[in-house]
């Protein structure tokens, strides 16, 4: 398969809008599942993505990088999550703190001041991607507004993994990806954060009935 | 035609000759208000004799401005000998002022032609004091536009405030209406101060109070900001920007019809006369935060005119927070001209002001027309609450045909002039991407977005207004007995429509008027079009013909019906609604005027603040009532006013009523000044 | 001689070309309908034999109805069959063409939505009044996100004249431009909004209380349903020939080939499309239930969201065409 550069210009885009997409449809989404599902694409679009990225520089760890994550983000995270959800029972999560048409209003903001903020910083990178980095400054606030939206504990997990998401792809954007045994590592930390966290929610559950952080919130002095 | 042509050649003769006609004209309306004041209470010959010449006088003012503009050698400059010793009343007739009399003029026409025929005897005002108020006012207002001083301006501002506060107050036995007046009266002087003082930056250390030495005059950046605030503060009090647009739900209700139109149609645009002379003409520079403060404020203002236009039952109310609305959008296409300008794209900024314009224009005729309808159904059923009308296209065919022009050009469809006013502004949103800063170019075509929203929400508030007043069934049995407008309204209502109708299908007379503004103020106007088309940027680009749209509906609805009628046939029977077989309709299961509102205030919730009584389930009597009021009147003015009176309080202690205490003061300021004699 | 007939017989092409064929595409959409609930579909040609059965009818007219409720059908028909006139289905050299651009057709949409909202309030039911106020609300939270669709494709062209667009594009193919494709899926959700199809209304329902557009039917009877009805099928072909003009404009006859081959080859590129589009809007509406009427506005504010993602992702990713 021979690519035209220009043509790899306009699939790495297309790629980054998806993945910009798809953060403003897990921002909305109500039911984990669902949302799950969603996780599970946004790693295949990086997947590909980053594919893309090592064809087009040669590097062969860029390959290895994308082989991670298509075995981590794609496969092994999103099953865990489904058992997870699953074994709680938590297939809905109840209305958002605020409702959905502000939320979504309040990400297109971020978006724009994300957009705002890289077009300076990508006229210095080198890569093919430069112009893909206000987007993942863009899916990583997204995130971090669906963390603080939401009421149950695993959407703010989900959103916690959306971030990585992103931090991987603006990675993969201003260089050619983070060295390997930082990614190994960071690949680590999350499984195990996954596993450690499964536990907590089954402490969570014992301890207030119901996954509810409100309920969280009378752990404190008074 | 030979008697045009010796009109033009006339007027056109001297160079100062169509200012000279201007001054006699306005001067036959003084004569007019006075001779109302001869016998104050014989409404039949001030209604029939005094104010249709006042329609002729404003006719004859539209014609004059409308040849200045054409074709006269502006700028033309006098000076009377009126006004301070060293400060004689200046007058300047330029495009600008030249194109806000040719509104004044064609708008005065319908409304004088109205009021003709509206005014009766009752009680509040005697009818010939009115008419002085009246044409007072409207010499005010073109007063206003003619001022080439800060001093003859500011005279002329004050003048427009009382009369128009004194023909609020008209029927000043309510109440209600004398506090309208009075928080008009607060707000219209709130504004005048901060003009005074926007004038007294702007001649930057010069002394000299001309709008010549402003010219001339260069200011800091501090300085000019400053003056630009104190203008949009000061302007838009009086235009109705939120937040300072408290008195105008309330005051334009509480006049009676005709001087509500006058003052929708036409003091609100010498407010942006106000803003527009102030910002292009006399402060030449500019920076690209206040364009951009600007269009937030008016886009804002908009979006908040438009929400409660939609939640309210009192007809005229509805119409005021309608023209809360346009202002917002007359004030938007400014804000974008002034941002274009200062990122030098000149040919844009002419297509965003000539936008603010033609809507000013526009919106003199149709909110005027609308008022002027209302006005009309107030007199045949007296009354004004939405939830006691409806119907009355049956019993006021005339005034219901009428109106159903002006609704359709408020909602902004074409082929009515509404319509190409939007669609100007739309277009020139279109070019903001190219404005050359980071965040600006992605931020304002979100603009663009609640600027088509507010629009469609203004055809909402229109089908509202309409529907619920002219269609379905009467909601009252009194209904029964209204009766239409009489000869003269009638002939009011039907200028203005027309002049709905021929702007809208002629724009091209709008748009070069507006053009030869753009070319005096920006150097630059859209380009020029064929008579029936308009394409501002490039015929590429985009064109619209509302003639040939209008044509074509037409000739495909004749052709349709003449098929129809032949090929078919045109049987028809009349017989009771059929409503899905339910056979106990009644008036009172039709939408009221809260129910056609209410998916706005439950889309629209953060804006209101609402007051509900809603009936419990063992109720006897259900009542279901809902009162929304505006949440700026409780956060901000309610405890500003508390505030004032309390500092007011304290400061009246002073006030002991013990000689022994007066006499204290008094010395112990004469001990003071000894003391600082003293040290000094 | 001949070069008078030609603008004439176009004009008269235009006119009458697609009130003839719109009833076509409506029958195709509820044949795909039927195909997929695994039922047995009607003919092709059904919506004519109910217009044909509506016309010879005779009119029952509420006995307060004005000349505003007589005169609506009418004037929607016209409208929308001027709306037909203007946008370059086939070629882009139409006589009318240069009337109106595209913020001035969804103008003239606008229209046709306030007459016919007016007239269901004219005889002054409550379900005519229901229908009049929800029709509005969809109206006026659509139109944002049309105008937004339409700055992201006057972006990328320069102009929002549709013969235009439609040369551009032509001259210029970029199909993974990643902002079309947002601005492609925000056209569909606010066609399916506007012309009253699943997810926002049902236009098969019976229960009153859950029509939007069919409330605003209900007092209509013989010719004038008939009118009224044709023009709801005028609207939806003509929101697909814009879609077409602005996303997918192969097959139409440009300047350059508006010859008669060209224009037949125009003509069958627009019926493959539309027997596509008739397809794939069947499968939407069996697959999505109907929304809330309180879950319309964050439908329509999805469909918003979209096209401006798909305006920023343009101004980042500056514009590689």
């Amino acid at each position: 398969m021979i690519f035209t550069s220009h043509l790899l210009a306009q699939l790495l885009d297309l790629f980054a809008a998806g993945l910009l997409l798809i953060s403003f449809a897990m921002l909305s989404e109500r039911r984990t599942q669902r949302l799950v599902t969603l996780f599970a694409w946004q790693g295949a679009v990086l997947f590909a993505s980053t594919l893309l990225v090592a064809h087009s520089a040669g590097l062969e760890e860029v390959y290895y990088s994308a082989a991670l994550t298509l075995v981590l983000k794609v496969i092994i995270l999103p099953w865990i999550l489904h058992r997870l959800i699953r074994r709680l029972g938590a297939e809905w999560d109840s209305e958002l703190l605020v409702n959905v048409p502000v939320t979504m209003l309040l990400g297109l903001g971020f978006v724009i001041f994300a957009f705002g903020l890289a077009q300076p910083i990508s006229t210095l990178a080198t890569t093919i991607t430069r112009n893909t980095l206000g987007i993942a400054l863009a899916v990583i606030l997204l995130a971090f507004l669906m963390m603080i939206t939401r009421r149950k504990a695993i959407t703010q997990v989900v959103g916690f993994l959306a971030m990585e998401n992103g931090l991987f792809f603006a990675a993969t954007s201003a260089t050619y990806g983070m060295p390997m045994v930082i990614e190994l590592g960071i690949a680590l930390d999350v499984l195990v954060g996954m596993l450690i966290l499964g536990v907590f929610f089954f402490q969570i559950r014992e301890q207030f009935d119901s996954l509810d952080l409100q309920h969280m919130e009378t752990l404190k002095e008074d | 035609m030979k008697l045009a042509h010796w009109i033009v050649e006339l007027v056109l003769a001297r160079p100062e000759g169509c200012l000279y006609c201007i001054l006699l004209l306005l001067l036959s309306w003084l004569v007019l208000g006075v001779a109302g004041l001869v016998r104050p209470h014989r409404t039949g010959y001030i209604a029939h004799m005094l104010f249709p010449l006042g329609a002729v006088v404003s006719l004859g003012l539209a014609l004059v401005a409308g040849i200045a503009l054409a074709r006269g050698q502006l700028p033309q400059i006098l000076t009377l000998p009126l006004g301070l010793p060293d400060l004689p009343f200046h007058l300047r007739l330029d495009t600008l002022s030249a194109f806000f009399l040719l509104l004044l003029g064609l708008a005065g026409v319908g409304i004088s032609i109205f009021a003709a025929g509206y005014f009766r005897s009752g009680a509040g005002t005697a009818p010939g004091l009115l008419c002085l108020q009246y044409h007072v006012f409207l010499i005010s207002m073109a007063a206003v536009t003619l001022a080439d001083d800060a001093y003859f301006f500011m005279v002329a501002w004050e003048t427009m405030a009382l009369s128009s506060y004194f023909l609020v107050t008209s029927q000043h036995r309510i109440p209600e209406i004398r506090r309208a007046g009075f928080l008009y009266l607060l707000m219209a002087h709130l504004g005048a101060i901060c003009i005074l003082l926007c004038f007294g930056v702007l001649q930057g250390g010069s002394w000299q109070f001309t709008f010549d030495a402003m010219r001339r005059s260069s200011l800091t950046p501090v300085w000019a900001t400053a003056a630009f605030l104190l203008a949009l503060f000061g302007f838009g009090a009086k235009a109705g920007l939120v937040p300072l647009h408290v008195w105008l739900p309330e005051a334009h209700p509480a006049a009676p019809s005709p001087v509500s139109a006058v003052m929708s149609g036409l003091m609100l645009k010498t407010a942006v006369y106000g803003m527009l002379r102030v910002n292009f003409d006399l402060l030449h520079v500019g920076l690209w935060w206040w364009g951009m403060l600007t269009l937030a404020v008016g886009l804002f203002t908009a979006l908040f005119g438009a929400i409660f236009a939609a939640a309210q039952t009192d007809m005229k109310r509805l119409l005021a927070y309608s023209s809360i609305e346009n202002i917002g959008l007359i004030f938007t296409g400014i804000g974008l001209a002034v941002l274009f300008q200062t990122g030098n794209l000149h040919l844009f900024a002419a297509l965003a002001l000539t936008a603010a314009l033609v809507h000013a224009l526009n919106h003199a005729f149709f909110k005027s027309l609308l008022f002027l309808a209302t006005g009309s159904v107030l007199h045949a059923t007296k009354q004004r609450s939405l939830g006691k009308l409806g119907g009355l296209i049956r019993r006021m065919p005339w005034v219901a045909g009428l109106a159903l022009v002006g609704t359709l050009a408020i909602a902004g469809l074409p082929p009515l002039n509404g319509f190409v006013s939007e669609w100007l502004l739309l277009q020139s949103f279109l070019f903001t991407p190219q404005i050359p800063h980071a965040f600006i170019n992605m931020l304002v075509p979100l603009g663009a977005a609640m600027l088509a929203l507010t629009a469609a929400l203004a055809a909402y508030v229109m089908v509202k207004f309409y529907g619920v007043i002219f269609l379905g069934q009467h909601r009252e049995a009194s209904l029964v007995q209204a009766h239409d407008a009489n000869w003269l309204e009638r002939l009011g209502l039907l200028w203005l429509a027309l002049g709905c109708v021929v702007l809208g299908l002629v724009p091209e007379i709008a748009l070069r008027a507006a053009g030869k503004v753009t070319n005096a103020l920006l150097g630059q106007s859209v380009a020029p079009s064929r008579a029936w088309w308009i394409a501002p940027v490039s015929w590429q680009q985009a064109s619209y013909s509302g003639l040939w749209l209008l044509a074509g509906i037409v000739g495909v609805v004749g052709i349709t019906f003449l098929l129809v009628r032949s090929l078919v046939h045109g049987w028809m029977r009349r017989t009771p609604a059929w409503d899905c077989g339910y056979r106990w309709q009644t008036s009172r299961m039709q939408d009221t005027a809260e129910g056609f509102g209410q998916p706005i205030r439950h889309i629209f919730e953060p804006f209101f603040r609402m007051e509900r009584d809603l009936p419990a389930p063992s109720d006897h009597a259900p009542r279901y009532r809902v009162h929304i009021e505006d949440r700026l009147w409780h956060a901000f003015y309610l405890p500003l006013a508390h505030g004032v009176q309390r500092v007011a309080e304290s400061v009246g202690k002073l006030q002991s009523g013990k000689l022994a205490v007066y006499l204290l003061y008094s010395f112990l300021t004469l001990i003071g000044l000894l003391i600082y004699v003293l040290w000094v | 001689m001949i070069s008078h007939l030609r603008p004439a017989g176009e004009v008269l092409l235009a006119i009458a070309a697609a009130p003839l064929a719109a009833p076509l595409f409506t029958g195709w959409i509820a044949q795909c309908r039927a195909w997929m609930q695994n039922r047995s579909a009607p003919p092709l040609t059904q919506p004519y034999r109910m217009l044909r059965k509506l016309f010879h009818k005779e009119v029952t007219l509420a006995s307060d109805a004005s000349f505003l409720f007589r005169v609506t059908p009418y004037v929607l028909f016209g409208t929308m069959v001027l709306a037909a006139a203007i946008i370059p289905s086939v070629a882009t050299g139409l006589p009318f063409a240069q009337v109106a651009d595209a913020i001035a057709l969804i103008g003239l949409f606008a229209t046709a939505r306030v007459f016919m909202a007016l007239a269901a309030m004219d005889v002054g039911t409550a379900f005519g009044t229901l229908g009049a106020r929800r029709e509005m609300m969809i109206g006026f939270l659509a139109e944002p996100a049309l105008l937004m669709v339409l700055f992201n494709t006057f972006l990328l062209s320069g102009s929002t004249a549709l013969p235009r667009l439609v040369e551009t594009y032509r001259a210029h193919p970029s199909l993974i431009e990643p902002s079309l494709l947002f601005a492609a899926v925000a056209f569909l959700m606010v066609l399916l909004a506007e012309n009253a199809r699943i997810p926002i209304d049902n236009p098969a329902t019976h229960l009153e209380l859950t029509m939007i557009h069919e409330a605003m039917l209900l007092e209509y009877s013989a010719r004038h349903l008939a009118l009224m009805e044709w023009a709801a099928s005028l609207k939806l072909f003509n929101y697909a020939c814009i879609g077409f003009a602005l996303f997918l404009p192969w097959g139409i006859a440009t300047r350059t080939t508006s010859n008669v081959l060209g224009l037949v080859i125009a003509v069958a590129a627009l019926a493959g499309k539309l027997i596509v589009a008739g397809a794939a809007l069947a499968l939407i509406e069996t697959l999505s239930a109907k929304l809330r009427i309180f879950r319309a506005p964050e439908y329509l504010a999805t469909a918003f969201i979209l096209a401006v993602l798909g305006l920023l992702v343009h101004l980042l990713l500056g514009g590689q065409a």
